[in-house]
This record gives C-alpha cells, sequence and structure tokens, in this order.
C-alpha cells in the first residue's frame, strides 16, 4: 500500500491505496464520490470520465497513483458554487439528454471537455467527440441537443 | 399542449441527482461490515465436474467462506414464471436452474463456486486457487441439430427440445391449405440475432441479515423488485415476505435484462444469513456478458400466401428460439405469447399458423429484451412483406395500405387471438410520408449517386401489445404470477401526496411523469406529488416496469386510489360546508358546492382529515389515503410506422443511416418529451441490432463477442437525429388515461426499416439481393454484393 495525495474538485485528499488501484476505484471507494460510474471493464463505455489536469480521462485507464499530485474534477464538482447544477448539467435536464443516468456523469464530462476545446461545435463533431462513452437509452439524440444547447448559453 | 399535468414536457426532477452525481444506485451502497463474493464461472460450455477442491483457496488470507453447489443442494432452484402447454397438450420441458452448478455446467459463465472474503482482490485470488476437476463435454449450439438428437444439456430430460407450439393449432390445416392453393407465396428465411441487453449499469446484488430479528434485505439492480422477493423467497430460500426486504434503489437501465431472479440474487441473500454478514456482488461487464440473460436468437421461415390483387391470404411461419441452457424467469413466454400472437401485425390477414420449438443450447438463458417476442414478429412479417412486394412488383407502401385493418373495423378480432382495440393505421402512414419527406427521396438518391453510394429507403408498421393482462387471461396461458399493479396514494395532512407504486422506474421517468397525473386531477401542482418506489417495505404489491406497462397499467392503478381519495375529500368538503357530496365539485384543487359560491380549498380538507375536529366520525375515518389494484382488461395496442433512408456504399459494403422518422400511435400521451426520449432510444437499440450488434458463439461455444471491443454497440457517431412523432392518437379505450405505453416501439419498429432500406439500395442499384441477416456489417453487405 501507498499513499497518494491530489486535489479533487478543489479540496486537498489523499488515501492508502495497492498499486493496482484504479482512479475510478480510489474516487468511488476512498472518497465515496460515487458519481462517477463503473460500466464496462475494457475502458469502453465512458462512464468514469473525471478530468484531470484538466483533461477528460476514463478514470479507469489510470492508477490512483499515476494521478499523484494532480487536480482531478468529477462529476461532483460540476455544480455552481451555490450548489445549483452548471450549465451543461442544467442543459441536459433542458434537454431530456439523460434517462437512466448511469452514463450520465460521463457524458457530462467529456461535453465540458469538448466544449472547452471546441466551444462551438456541430452537430457530427459533438457526436463524433462522444465516440468513447456509450448511452443505452437515448439514442444520443438529446444528449446532442444537451450539448448544442449548452454551447450556446 | 399543455404546460402543466397531463401533455406538458415537465423536467425531470430526477435528472437534479443524477447530474450531480448523486444517484445512488445499489453499487453505491456499502453496508457496514460487508464482505465481496466473487463467482468462479466456468470456462467451458458443457463438462461434468469430477471434484471441486477449495483447501488452498479456503486457507487465503481474508476468505470467510467459499461455497459449491453442495451447500446450495437442499435450495430450491430459480423458477420460471410461465409454463407453455405444447401442441399435443404437454408441459413445456422444465429442467432445474440451481443458484451454483450441481455436478454440471452447462454455458459459459455457469457459477461454480463462490468465494466470500474482505476484499473483492482477495476473492478473486481465492478463486484463482480452487481446483475444479472438469471432464469437458461436446457443446450443443446449433438449435436445429440439437432437437434432432445428439448431446444433451440436460440428460434426465431425454430431450433438446423445451417444448413444441403450435398456434392457433385449429388454423393449422386451413393455413396449409391456403398456402398450397395460393396465387402468390413468398417464403423468407432469417435469423433473428442473439443480443446482449447491456444495461449501461451492471448488476449487482448486496445480501444483508439481521440475526436479531431474523430478517434478509437484499438491495438489487431489479426493474420489480417485489416479484424478486416473491420468486426468492416463496421458491427458492423459503423466506416469508414479512421477514425479506428487496431493496432496487436508482437502477442504470434494465431493458428486460433485470426483469429476472438471478441466481447471484439468492446467493448473496442466502450467504448472508450464513456468514452473518453483508455479501457484496458486483458484476464487472465481462461477467455481465456471460451472466445476464440474452435476447432474441430466433432462426425463422415465413411464408405468406398472396391473391393476384396483392391482398394477404394466409401466414405460415416456422420458428426455432434458444432458451440457452436453463428457463429464465420469464423465457418461455417470450416466442409463445409475445410473439405468435403478433403475427397478424396492422393486417386483415384472415388465417395465421405459428410454430415455435424452443430448444435448449449450451448458451447463456435467453429472455425478454427490449420488446421480447414482438420485435421478432414485425421483423419477420414486415422482412416477408417487403419481399412480396418486389416480387410482384408493387410499392412497398401501397401494398401495407391496402391490407391495413381500417379504422372503422376496431375493434378487431385477429386470427391470433387478439382483439385490438383502437388505430388508425392509415393515419400514420399518411404523417409518416409528411415528416420523412419521402417525395424528396428521388433527389436525395440523385445526390447519393453522384457520390457513387446507393441510397435505400425502408418503410414499415409494427403493432404491439403492452400490458400483458388480464391475469385470469393470462393464468390460462400459462403465467404463474399475476399482471395487475398497484399504487397507494398517501394524502398527507397539508396536502403534499406520497404515491407508492409497484412499478419501478430505472430510466423511464416516472417521478415525474405520475404526479403530472395527479395534479392534473385534483388541480394542485406537480411538485406537491413525490413519487416512492421500489423498496418492498414500503411500497404495495406490485408487478414492476417491463413490457412498457407503467403508464398503462401503474398509471391506471394510480387513477383508481386518486379517485377513491377525490371520493372521500369529497364527502369532508360536503361536511365542512354542510352540502350533499353529490354536490361538490373539485376544480383546480378547490372544493365547491356546485350553484353556490361556497368553497374549501385541497390543503383545508387534507388537514381537516387528519385533525378531525370538526368532522363526520360516525360516518368516515379520518384520514386521507387509498390503495388501488388496477388488473386491466385487455392489452394496449400502440402501432405505428417508420421510415430509414441508408446508403450503401457498394465498394465497401458500409451502411449509413442518413434519416430515420417514426409516427408511433401511442394513444394519449401524459410528458411527450418524455416520451420522444423513449421512441429514440428504442431506435438507437433497433439500429444496433440491424447493423451492429451479436453475441456470437463459437461451436465450442466461447462467447466470442464478450466485451464492449467485440460486442459493437451504437455510438453517438453511428446515429443520425430521429425524426418522431405522436400526434396520431387513438386512445386506448380500456384504462383510464387512454394510454397504450411507449418503451419498447423504437426498438420493435426500426429493425426492418434499416434492413428493407439497404434492401432497397442495393436493388435499386442493380443488385439481386433478397435477404442479408442482422447484424448488416460491412462484411455482409459486401458479400451480398459481391454474390
Amino acid at each position: 500500500m501507498s499513499t497518494v495525495t491530489m486535489t479533487v474538485n478543489g479540496k486537498s485528499v489523499s488515501g492508502e491505496v495497492e498499486g493496482r488501484t484504479l482512479l475510478s476505484d480510489f474516487v468511488r471507494n476512498n472518497l465515496n464520490l460515487t458519481g462517477t460510474h463503473i460500466g464496462c471493464d475494457t475502458s469502453q463505455c465512458g462512464a468514469c470520465v473525471v478530468h484531470v489536469g484538466g483533461k477528460a480521462v476514463k478514470s479507469c485507464t489510470i492508477f490512483a497513483i499515476e494521478a499523484e499530485g494532480s487536480s482531478v474534477t468529477t462529476i461532483e464538482g460540476m455544480a455552481n458554487p451555490d450548489g445549483s447544477l452548471g450549465t451543461i448539467q442544467q442543459a441536459f435536464q433542458d434537454n431530456h439528454g439523460l434517462q437512466c443516468g448511469f452514463c450520465t456523469p460521463g457524458m457530462v464530462m467529456s461535453a465540458a471537455a469538448l466544449l472547452e476545446e471546441n466551444p462551438n461545435p456541430t452537430e457530427t463533431e459533438i457526436r463524433e467527440y462522444l465516440e468513447g462513452n456509450i448511452c443505452r437509452c437515448t439514442g444520443y439524440h438529446n444528449i446532442v441537443k444537451s450539448i448544442q444547447a449548452a454551447a450556446a448559453a | 399542449m399543455s404546460d402543466k399535468g397531463i401533455g406538458a414536457s415537465s423536467k425531470r426532477r430526477e435528472d437534479v441527482r443524477f447530474l450531480s452525481g448523486n444517484g445512488k444506485y445499489t453499487d453505491d451502497i456499502n453496508v457496514r461490515g460487508q464482505k465481496y463474493v466473487h463467482f468462479l464461472r466456468s470456462d467451458v460450455a458443457h463438462g461434468k465436474i469430477n471434484g471441486i477442491d477449495t483447501g488452498e483457496a479456503a486457507s487465503m488470507p481474508g476468505v470467510a467462506g467459499i461455497f459449491t453447489g453442495a451447500d446450495f443442494a437442499e435450495v430450491g432452484g430459480l423458477p420460471c414464471g410461465w409454463q407453455v402447454t405444447d401442441r399435443f397438450g404437454e408441459a413445456m420441458k422444465e429442467p432445474a436452474h440451481p443458484v451454483l452448478a450441481q455436478g454440471k455446467v452447462r454455458h459459459v459463465g455457469d457459477p461454480i463456486a463462490a468465494v466470500v472474503a474482505d476484499s473483492l482482490e482477495q476473492a478473486r485470488d481465492a478463486a484463482e486457487a480452487i481446483d475444479v476437476d472438469m471432464e469437458e463435454l461436446p457443446a450443443v449450439m446449433d438449435m436445429k441439430s440439437a432437437v434432432a438428437g445428439g448431446t444433451l444439456v440436460h440428460d434426465e430430460l431425454e430431450t433438446n427440445l423445451c417444448y413444441d407450439w403450435g398456434f392457433v393449432e385449429e388454423n393449422k390445416d386451413a393455413v396449409d391449405e391456403a398456402i398450397k392453393n395460393a396465387h402468390h407465396v413468398t417464403t423468407l428465411e432469417l435469423v433473428n440475432n442473439r443480443l446482449v441487453p447491456n444495461a449501461m449499469e451492471p448488476r449487482v446484488a448486496i445480501g444483508d441479515y439481521d440475526a436479531s430479528n431474523d430478517e434478509s434485505t437484499l438491495y438489487t439492480t431489479s426493474q420489480n423488485p417485489h416479484v424478486i422477493r416473491l420468486l426468492m423467497g416463496a421458491f427458492v430460500l423459503q423466506i416469508p415476505e414479512h421477514k425479506l426486504r428487496v431493496v432496487a434503489p436508482d437502477v442504470g437501465g434494465g431493458f428486460g435484462s433485470k426483469i429476472f431472479h438471478y441466481a447471484e440474487e439468492a446467493f448473496c441473500t442466502l450467504a448472508a444469513r450464513k456468514l452473518k454478514v453483508p455479501v457484496k456482488w458486483t458484476a464487472s461487464r465481462s461477467e455481465a456478458f456471460i451472466s445476464d440473460a440474452h435476447g432474441r436468437d430466433h432462426v425463422t421461415k415465413i411464408e405468406l400466401a398472396l391473391d393476384e390483387k396483392g391482398m394477404f391470404q394466409a401466414v405460415r411461419t416456422d420458428t426455432y428460439a434458444n432458451m440457452g441452457a436453463y428457463l429464465s424467469t420469464f423465457s418461455t413466454s417470450v416466442p409463445t405469447w409475445l410473439h405468435g400472437t403478433l403475427m397478424a401485425g396492422n393486417y386483415k390477414t384472415p388465417l395465421i399458423y405459428v410454430n415455435v420449438k424452443a430448444v435448449f443450447t449450451n448458451t447463456v438463458p435467453v429472455d425478454a429484451y427490449r420488446g421480447a417476442g414482438r420485435p421478432e414478429a414485425t421483423f419477420q412479417l414486415e422482412r416477408v412483406i417487403d419481399k412480396a412486394a418486389r416480387e410482384l412488383g408493387m410499392d412497398p407502401i401501397e401494398i401495407r395500405r391496402k391490407n391495413f385493418i381500417q379504422k372503422e373495423e376496431f375493434p378487431y378480432a385477429t386470427p391470433v387471438a387478439l382483439e385490438y382495440d383502437t388505430g388508425d393505421y392509415v393515419a400514420t402512414m399518411d404523417k409518416l410520408q409528411e415528416i420523412a419527406d419521402l417525395d424528396g427521396f428521388e433527389a436525395r438518391a440523385s445526390e447519393s449517386r453522384q457520390k457513387g453510394l446507393l441510397r435505400g429507403l425502408g418503410i414499415n408498421c409494427y403493432i404491439e401489445a403492452c400490458g400483458i393482462a388480464p391475469s385470469n387471461l393470462v393464468g390460462m396461458l400459462g403465467a404463474r404470477a399475476g399482471l395487475y399493479e398497484s399504487a397507494t396514494v398517501r394524502v398527507n395532512a397539508t396536502g403534499s401526496i406520497t404515491v407508492m407504486t409497484g412499478c419501478h422506474s430505472h430510466g423511464q421517468s416516472h417521478e415525474t411523469t405520475f404526479p403530472q397525473v395527479i395534479a392534473d386531477m385534483i388541480g394542485i401542482s406537480e411538485d406537491q406529488v413525490h413519487i416512492q418506489h421500489g423498496d418492498t417495505s414500503n411500497t404495495p404489491m406490485g408487478m414492476g416496469t417491463y413490457g412498457s406497462r407503467s403508464i398503462a397499467v401503474g398509471g391506471a392503478a394510480m387513477v383508481r386510489a386518486t379517485e377513491k381519495i377525490i371520493a372521500k375529500a369529497k364527502k369532508i368538503a360536503a361536511h365542512l360546508m354542510e352540502a350533499s357530496a353529490e354536490d361538490i365539485e373539485l376544480k383546480d384543487g378547490s372544493f365547491s358546492v356546485v350553484g353556490t359560491d361556497k368553497s374549501v380549498g385541497w390543503g383545508d380538507v387534507c388537514l381537516t382529515a387528519y385533525v378531525p375536529h370538526n368532522y363526520p366520525l360516525d360516518q368516515l375515518e379520518p384520514g386521507l389515503e387509498e390503495t388501488a389494484f388496477y388488473d386491466p382488461a385487455n392489452f394496449t395496442y400502440p402501432a405505428g410506422a417508420y421510415a430509414c433512408e441508408v446508403e450503401v456504399d457498394p465498394e465497401t459494403g458500409k451502411v449509413d443511416i442518413c434519416s430515420f422518422a417514426a409516427t408511433d400511435d401511442f394513444g394519449n400521451v401524459i410528458n411527450p418529451m418524455v416520451v420522444d426520449g423513449q421512441v429514440h432510444g428504442g431506435i438507437a437499440q433497433g439500429v444496433g441490432q440491424a447493423l451492429r450488434e451479436h453475441a456470437v458463439y463459437n461451436e465450442d461455444g466461447q462467447l466470442v463477442s464478450g466485451t464492449f471491443m467485440d460486442y459493437s454497440m451504437p455510438r453517438a457517431d453511428d446515429l443520425p437525429s430521429f425524426v418522431v412523432d405522436h400526434s396520431c392518437q387513438t386512445p386506448c379505450t380500456h384504462n383510464p388515461l387512454g394510454v397504450k405505453g411507449c418503451g419498447e416501439a423504437g426498438a420493435i419498429g426500426s429493425p426492418p426499416a434499416v434492413v428493407n432500406a439497404v434492401l432497397d439500395a442495393l436493388n435499386k442499384g442493380g443488385y439481386n439481393v433478397s435477404h442479408i441477416d442482422m447484424p448488416l456489417s460491412p462484411s455482409r453487405v459486401w458479400s451480398a454484393i459481391n454474390g
């Protein structure tokens, strides 16, 4: 076991982890931030996307110790300071961009990274960017619409 | 369109917790002191277990217990919920379905042993140290040869045939005769590809046991916690309901796969009782692929007889339906009552005969997946109609139109035992032609040609049967459960309302849409109504959510309970205003005496019910809480027409979906935004089936497409935005809301539209291809093009 320290959602945190502990497991089990979801074991589904150093990362693809010293943002860190839904989150609610909600945290985190890179994406650009996030409920139609609305907001 | 209540696109209240990371899914629950279970699963499809040595594993760090089949020998097997009677009046073959393998494994993934340890890693490590002496047997994979003889999946049955079902058996000779004498018969042999439902949340079960009170709790990813409590409590573990609580909290999608009672649920519940510690299991995705029930997997031959004018004379189908290695909870009903009864589709075919042979193979059990039997019926019917149109040189829309059941012919009794209450298939087809801009197709095809691509248009219709009922009928058909739904409406003292429903929302939006109904009935705001679901300890016994039944059956139960509330509240209001209850009217949350200016508010009446100082105690009980159980008189019959346009690259065989339009008649609609979303998701799953998804087994019984690396889930860049419309509404005549259900339509209606479109593209491009089996991968399409 070794100790890992990082900043998560603006707070300094540390915990004891095994070498094989994934960042996704550290966030869920050590920090009890259960908004980050595990939908697969082959890094295909994107339910576990978080931001590490401002970049979207599937948190099942890196070990917790690799994030030592990093600044990590999870879905729990996406709300406005007053606790209300942030712009992208609000756009998802306004446009019915989620149903069961399980893929949603990863979708919101990916959408935020996309809009950071490209504030006015076309529908095709949105669809291509989301290639690493699987949703089984929405058929993506309203996710795309939500991201377009967030870009326009 | 309304801005509140029924007909409003109210925003979803559940979204706030899901979007902020505060959803409470089963894997987010951790019970103090819990241990973790890892299942050692069979890596062979078929084998005899000659011995299991757990000695080394038992001594490994953190191990609290190791269980094998011997520990479960006295425990009941997992029950099947529907007994099918075959053509000859015999009951189906119903082999034991053990919680842990009893001497034999029958599919890759069959659980052999389970290790409970302090951590998941320790449980996994110890499971690797278990030594299983396995004698591998030949795998039974192909359904037709399995029925012909050879290796048996279940030795004691002496056959691999579960049942040979004929429907309607009395019609068989007449159908044979009509086909023999027909002007034209179109024949099509096809495969309805095996699918993995793949809800994004893998299954989870946590067993907890309170020894001091002898009470068990199971937290599980279920669409129907009451059904699990009944099946597991009564049939597997013999725990009475008052000592067993089943909780299904937020559930990350189901699509049918979370209806069924699974071995892991029974294991965790019993292991917690034996070890006196909570036991948690979380499936990995790879484990889900080999332990969740799969869907579809039919091999069918369909024949359609037509007269010289293109009128349908008879339909005959022969289907082999894969059951997998064991009978999952509702597996047997899917190819029979959910499939055979749908073979009339939207048409007036007078004679229909359906034969289904259900077959055991060494594969994961197959059960209901979004649509469940109805997609299989729709696909073969709509494909054979398209093929017939091409053979007869008729327009695919015209041949459908001339065979439609007409609006004035409802209620319409089909030759396959259903009575459709309402519908207007001409209207939905008219609307489709408008929203899909079919008149503009030729111009778009011309543009495609200039790019070297072949454009095709696929059209089809569908009918489905939702909210399966009534209970006495389904009981006669073999269901071992009732199919009512329940609701308790609890009015609180200051007028807010808590509704406890037996339905379960795992994406369907009940927390938002159910309050819309009550708000409308009483005239209070939606946010005054809270929906409670998912916990057997605080909801009335109900059958859960599947088969597009929640609003049609559960919503109706809620309406009935609310009607009782209103009737009682009127009596209280009458007392307060010294009037007769018959003269009281409820409008906009206020009770008034008709013809006077006297009124009293909803909140005052509610408070009076709970603080009954001025109250007719000699005539009326205090309080305001009512329960209703609603058992529908008939199924509901949503129907629609779908259009898909594709471009096919003849060089590569790659298919692109250019557009997809859907018109659905769902009867009355509570929340149009939510209904649109249900249709979008259904279409995506149907397009996935048509073009990408396939659970492929090799001849040794290994699941080749066992991860998201190999099983091609539809992704955002595989799909277009959809055009959907549900303005054609013929309300259901036998439920109080006039609703029909919308959850499965998209998945039922879309696969034939896609396949018809690809074949249209190929044929218009000069390639004479009559059929390609799903999924229409580039290699399959390319091979068809290149003969």
